[in-house]
């Protein structure tokens, strides 16, 4: 049973491709093996920014015989038919055999596959591995038409039995396979040859080659951590920065350097930002003050002067880069500290989309909307207001401009060096959560205004532009929004008439694209270009003169509006604005969708949501969730089960007699006509529930609702086990089927059961 | 180079001598303005076809867009690159240019040399190549290539490129922190010149012609003649009637692509075209450079029968 070592040696592979590859590999020539009828042990794959390593323990030495039958033609067959399959097997026709069935005699082909030597296959399926990696991008070099992700320099592929190591012979292009490496590019360039993996991993070792990831990010971060303890500080974790190094350096070296003092004032995140971003740096963090003082780098070599030089010149480039971020923050500060003019007004120089203009409309309409959403949730209204309206303006500053990934963040810093209230800077920085699914929502009134007002916005200009995601294609991300939406009000118990916010949101989008010249008023007959116009106009002796907002709002109210592409644009594609309940309503289904998802991740029934969303009011998502909670646990209940039961028997009853007799039984039963004592008790029972659900539907306490009316279960059961609705006296029939109508009713003020399953 | 570099010619001399002795041979810049070395025709036309090549050369490149007016430390609209380029790309390719550091004074004993992921694509050139930058002590010093596509054609052989930019890798091995404070020649030299007493009068003038005064109108209607005249060039029929030769004017409808590409380059600096306007600019220019891609393949020097 030998064991099977493969390296392919190549140039340096980039750091985020290396876990995959050697997965990859792993995979690959695994597969390969055991299709070809080999066995192993237990497999492990490493890699290196040079090397991809696979190593096989306990390889069968040659695969199982096998003997294969292939179904050929009829006897007697065309010539033809006869060839082909000849060809196809390899076989002459005196090595077939004849066998019969009930259509007759046909050919079969008997192939005995004897077994194979390990090597043999081995070699067949590293070829093939090499030829076919799946590299998410590869290359050519040199005169070579072979692909690897860089150039691909040597095979290594040996066996290693009992009686020693053999190398596995395999040509890949000009490349053939031997039995030889090379340590570390620096410091052990020179080739050494290997009988086994033990071998090979130990003289790597020695040749200043750490194999395993894992290996060299836990001695990146125990020295990193060490040092840093040392001085009493501590490393900011950053995994994914841990990785990317450890595929940057076979034999990881660690050095500590200082942050020069003169950047000490910049703000951490910005630190670790151009840190991280450019140099691949750590921070090293000072645990009382919170400041990054120091970096952590990781070099690929043990340097003849202890790391002098390298420390020296990594500090030498932090010390350029952070004079850029030093030189941006200064520039972005005394921009804020005067208030911030400019970067608002740069804002109307920013398209956010062509169809609904620069970042200046879009803000103008968030601050108008997060100025009305306020009061719903506890925020003070001019705050708000005033918090959109600064909230994207750090997208004009340097900084954001340098590193986008700090946006948000800067601007709540600019927004309090602006003097701006804390709240009002913090909504900088948090009005763009959650940005998925696992953040935090804010739960500051303003950031929750601005945050909400912002995503309404988005929603309702890419619906009134008919922009929505299809499929898999959400290039807005708004679905995103649209569940942010949905967390923002769940989280933080917001009750928020969400339909009438879209339908008004819908009219300042169109107003607001018709201002900024990017649709148009339809001014009379459309029958000639003179009638449209970017922008809103009246019409005066040929005279165009401005219209006022008023005027432009009550042409948009009234649907006189064509949204238009851009002035560049070749011809006109008037498009008449859609109802703005339509666009609502196609909304709030959107919004359904997600509520849909989400509630189900938390293992609400979706006919239960359906049976809730058919109620009215269903536009307010936190009453729409707490009556679904509501509906869900009283479905849990024995009560709850058979109340279902009951109500589905008296609707399927009062369908069916309604469709007969073609009225409705809706005049109300008079209990003068009750005769059993089930039917009366049913009726003092339908009172009861009445009286309690009807305050507790007003209260919204669908809990004491929902219990009101699991409790009719007990008198609905015993009426139908006792009376016989359709009774032969009409008298008694239609007092009984209106009857039915109350439970029915009474149910259905509840939430909409004809949709619950089962 | 047996001595340390004391300036910034030290480090080109020493380059031109490493790669003179590694058998490249040593062009001059081209005489166009560009924007890096790569457009020099003996990168762009060159990697193309199946003919072996090996050059190196210093390349003046402009980037209206960077102009600081001298102020900035390692920013300029003006400043040079050092470019080999090789066809087919030599297996040793990396040694070969780890020997290049060495001759400039790059001791990869005491230094942290490393090669890190860096894809180069010009959307201009309709060119793209998989490589690395180059790190010394987390500083990038140099561009490596293996160029894969240039002007829509895939590259076979596949040359190796390497692009140094010249004054942050001497003002790294010298020790400055501005440029305009490196020496340019030596320090000892009866006249000694710094960078900045050579560049530092012209970094303002350019800037501020770049971003203020060049007029948009002119350079607009430069563009659109040269992109005509690069059209007009290739549309030509490839027999000459004067000599009745078959000439095929790669090289001068090339000329018109790169000045088309420098004059997109001065009206980006001039602020005048948008971000939507942007990818249409640079999908022209890359429709000459692709023509002429197409053009140079069909003559001797692009590999076409003689």
């Amino acid at each position: 049973m030998p064991d099977l070592l493969i390296e392919l040696f190549s140039e340096e592979i980039p750091a985020r491709m290396q876990a995959q590859a050697s997965a990859d590999l792993k995979t690959l020539v695994t597969d390969g093996l055991v299709e070809a009828g080999l066995t192993y042990a237990s497999a492990a794959a490493f890699a290196t920014p040079c090397r991809l390593t696979l190593h096989l323990e306990g390889l069968t030495d040659r695969s199982r015989p096998v003997r294969e039958e292939r179904k050929g033609p009829k006897v007697g067959a065309p010539a033809q038919a006869l060839d082909g399959f000849l060809r196809s097997t390899g076989l002459t026709v005196e090595q077939l055999e004849s066998r019969e069935d009930k259509k007759g005699a046909f050919y079969v082909a008997v192939i005995d596959k004897p077994g194979r030597e390990a090597a043999d296959i081995v070699a067949e399926v590293l070829e093939r591995t090499i030829r076919t990696f799946p590299w998410p991008k590869s290359m050519r070099w040199g005169n070579g038409s072979l692909r690897w992700v860089r150039p691909l320099q040597a095979i290594l592929c040996i066996l290693t039995g009992d009686d020693g190591a053999e190398v596995v012979p395999v040509t890949v292009d000009h490349i053939t396979s031997g039995n030889v490496t090379r340590g570390h590019r620096f410091m052990a360039p020179d080739a050494f040859s290997l009988t086994s993996f033990e071998d090979y991993e130990a003289k790597l070792m020695r040749a200043r080659v750490m194999l395993r990831p894992e290996a060299r990010a836990d001695a990146i971060w125990a020295e990193a951590t060490s040092q840093a303890f040392a001085t009493g500080l501590e490393v900011v974790e950053d995994r994914a920065l841990l990785a990317e190094v450890a595929g940057l350096v076979e034999w990881p070296v660690v050095l500590t350097g200082r942050i020069d003092d003169r950047f000490l004032a910049l703000p951490p995140e910005v630190l670790q930002t151009s840190m991280r971003a450019h140099q691949k740096f750590f921070s090293v963090r000072n645990p009382k003050s919170g400041r990054i003082e120091r970096f952590v780098t990781v070099a690929n070599i043990e340097a003849a002067d202890g790391g002098e030089t390298i420390l020296t010149g990594n500090q030498r480039v932090l010390s350029a880069r952070l004079s850029d971020a030093q030189f941006f923050y200064d520039n972005d500060l005394a921009v804020a500290q005067a208030g911030m003019q400019p970067w608002l007004d740069g804002l109307s120089a920013v398209t956010f989309h062509n169809k609904l203009g620069s970042q200046r409309d879009r803000i103008d309409r968030i601050a108008a909307l997060a100025r009305e959403i306020a009061p719903s949730v506890g925020a003070d209204p001019d705050q708000a207001f005033e918090a959109a309206q600064i909230a994207k303006a750090d997208l004009r500053s340097e900084m954001v401009g340098e590193f986008p990934e700090l946006q948000g963040l800067m601007g709540r810093y600019y927004a309090a060096a602006a003097g701006r209230a804390p709240e009002v800077a913090a909504a900088a920085e948090e009005h763009w959560k959650p940005m998925g699914p696992s953040d935090a929502v804010p739960v500051a009134p303003v950031s929750v205004a601005v945050a909400l007002a912002d995503k309404l916005d988005t929603l309702t200009g890419f619906w009134a532009i008919d922009e929505k995601p299809t499929g898999s294609k959400d290039p807005f991300a708004l679905r995103r929004a649209a569940l942010g939406v949905i967390r923002l009000v769940l989280e933080n118990d917001l009750t928020l008439k969400i339909k009438s916010i879209l339908e008004d949101q819908y009219i300042n989008t169109i107003i607001s694209t018709v201002e900024a010249g990017l649709g148009s008023i339809l001014l009379g007959e459309s029958d000639g270009d003179e009638n449209w116009m970017l922008g809103a106009y009246n019409v005066y002796d040929s005279q165009y003169v401005k219209m006022t907002s008023d005027e432009v709002k009550s042409f948009v109210v009234a649907g006189d509006v064509t949204l238009q592409p851009t002035i560049g644009d070749n011809g006109y594609r008037p498009e008449r604005i859609r109802n703005k309940e339509a666009i609502a309503n196609d909304l709030l289904s959107f919004f359904h969708d997600r509520l849909k998802v989400y509630l189900k991740d938390q293992g609400i029934r979706h006919d239960v949501i359906d049976a809730c969303i058919a109620m009215p009011g269903n536009d307010d998502l936190t009453l729409l969730v707490k009556r679904a909670r509501a509906l869900q646990a009283t479905l849990q209940t024995d009560d709850g089960i058979n109340l279902l039961q009951g109500f589905k028997r008296a609707n399927n009853i009062l369908t069916q007699a309604e469709a007969k007799d073609g009225v409705e039984y809706s005049y109300g039963a008079e209990l003068k006509f009750a005769e059993a004592p089930e039917e009366k008790d049913l009726f003092a029972a339908l009172d009861a529930a009445e009286e309690q659900i009807a305050p507790a539907m007003r209260s919204e306490d669908f809990g004491a609702a929902m219990a009101a009316m699991a409790a009719l279960r007990g008198p609905i059961d015993a009426f139908f086990t006792a009376v016989q609705v359709n009774a032969d006296s009409q008298i008694l029939r239609r007092n009984r089927l209106n009857l039915l109508s109350r439970i029915r009713t009474i149910c259905l003020s509840v939430a909409d059961l004809t949709r619950i399953e089962g | 180079m047996a001595d340390r570099p004391t300036c910034f010619q030290d480090i080109i001399l020493a380059l031109q001598t490493y790669w003179a002795a590694q058998g490249c041979a040593v062009l001059q810049p081209y005489d166009m303005e560009v924007g890096a070395g790569t457009f020099h025709p003996a990168t762009t036309l060159r990697a193309l076809g199946s003919r072996p090549w090996a050059a190196a050369y210093v390349q003046p490149s402009r980037r209206p867009t960077d102009g600081r007016y001298g102020e900035n430390p390692n920013r300029l609209q003006h400043y040079y690159q050092y470019q080999v380029i090789i066809k087919p790309s030599p297996p040793d390719m990396q040694d070969l240019y780890l020997g290049s550091l060495a001759a400039i004074g790059i001791d990869a004993a005491v230094h942290d040399i490393r090669f890190v992921e860096d894809d180069w694509e010009s959307p201009t050139l309709g060119a793209w190549g998989l490589g690395w930058e180059v790190w010394c002590d987390g500083m990038e010093v140099s561009q490596f290539t293996y160029f894969q596509q240039i002007g829509g054609h895939d590259c076979a052989p596949v040359s190796g490129e390497l692009t140094y930019g010249l004054e942050r890798l001497a003002m790294y091995v010298l020790g400055v922190d501005h440029v305009m404070d490196m020496p340019f020649n030596a320090p000892g030299a009866p006249i000694p010149l710094t960078y900045g007493d050579i560049f530092l009068q012209t970094e303002q003038e350019y800037a501020r012609w770049n971003f203020d005064v060049a007029d948009t109108t002119t350079l607009l209607r430069h563009f659109e003649d040269a992109e005509a005249e690069c059209a007009r060039i290739l549309a030509q029929d490839a027999t000459d009637p004067r000599t009745g030769r078959t000439i095929r004017m790669a090289h001068p409808a090339y000329d018109q692509a790169i000045k088309a590409s420098h004059l997109f380059n001065l009206l980006d600096a001039r602020g005048v075209i948008s971000v939507t306007e942007r990818q249409a600019y640079i999908g022209r220019v890359r429709t000459l450079a692709k023509a002429c891609a197409d053009a140079f393949v069909q003559t001797p020097a692009g590999g076409a029968a003689a």
